[in-house]
């Protein structure tokens, strides 16, 4: 899993139509302090997460696991909100 | 997934007889914002992505899971053509 930053949505009509309703979520991953890093990806959003949040991403077969995603052509998913962040016995993030 | 622009078309005429008929475009990655990064390169089209199009692509396995690249040498699948991206509430690219 990763730990990504919510930057945005993208919209599409045409698609697949295995992945048809689901909310498609921009977002960037972030280092352990929840500061942006790498490249931009999308993923599919099964927890409702807003832009701005910190959430744990899923990656590669392990997207499919979930009921919306099985069988689907989907390779990344949210499947967590982050509430805070903890490195070395410190808060490093938390969510306001 | 990733966003991508097509960027032109890959043609093949010695192939692998299950990819027969598939069209195979060339992509290069973007940004949030639809800005081309990254080195190109080429996917499954399953949804009638044209060149200069954003779309959105589906690695790994994930990358067989639609109807036309099922048990397939595929790696890597356009599922989506994306009508537009939003980044902190602004509309960033909208397809023309």
């Amino acid at each position: 899993m990763l730990i990504a930053r919510v930057v945005g949505t993208a919209i599409s009509t045409i698609k697949d139509p295995k992945i048809k309703g689901n909310k498609l979520l921009i977002l960037k991953q972030t280092d352990q302090l929840g500061n942006e890093i790498g490249q931009s990806f999308v993923a599919v959003d099964l927890v409702d997460a807003g832009e701005g949040e910190l959430v744990l991403t899923g990656h590669g077969s392990s997207a499919r696991q979930t009921f919306l995603t099985k069988d689907c052509p989907v390779d990344a998913v949210v499947m967590a909100v982050i509430d805070h962040l903890e490195v070395d016995g410190e808060v490093v993030f938390r969510k306001e | 997934m990733l966003i991508a622009k097509v960027i032109g078309t890959t043609v093949s005429t010695i192939k692998d007889e299950k990819l027969t008929g598939r069209k195979l475009l060339i992509l290069r990655q973007t940004d949030e914002t639809g800005t081309p990064s990254g080195k190109p390169y080429v996917a499954v089209d399953t949804v009638d992505a044209g060149i200069g199009d954003l779309v959105l692509t589906a690695h790994g396995s994930s990358g067989r899971m639609t109807d036309l690249t099922q048990n397939r040498p595929v790696d890597a699948v356009i599922m989506a053509v994306i009508d537009h991206l939003e980044v902190g509430g602004k509309v960033v690219y909208r397809k023309t």
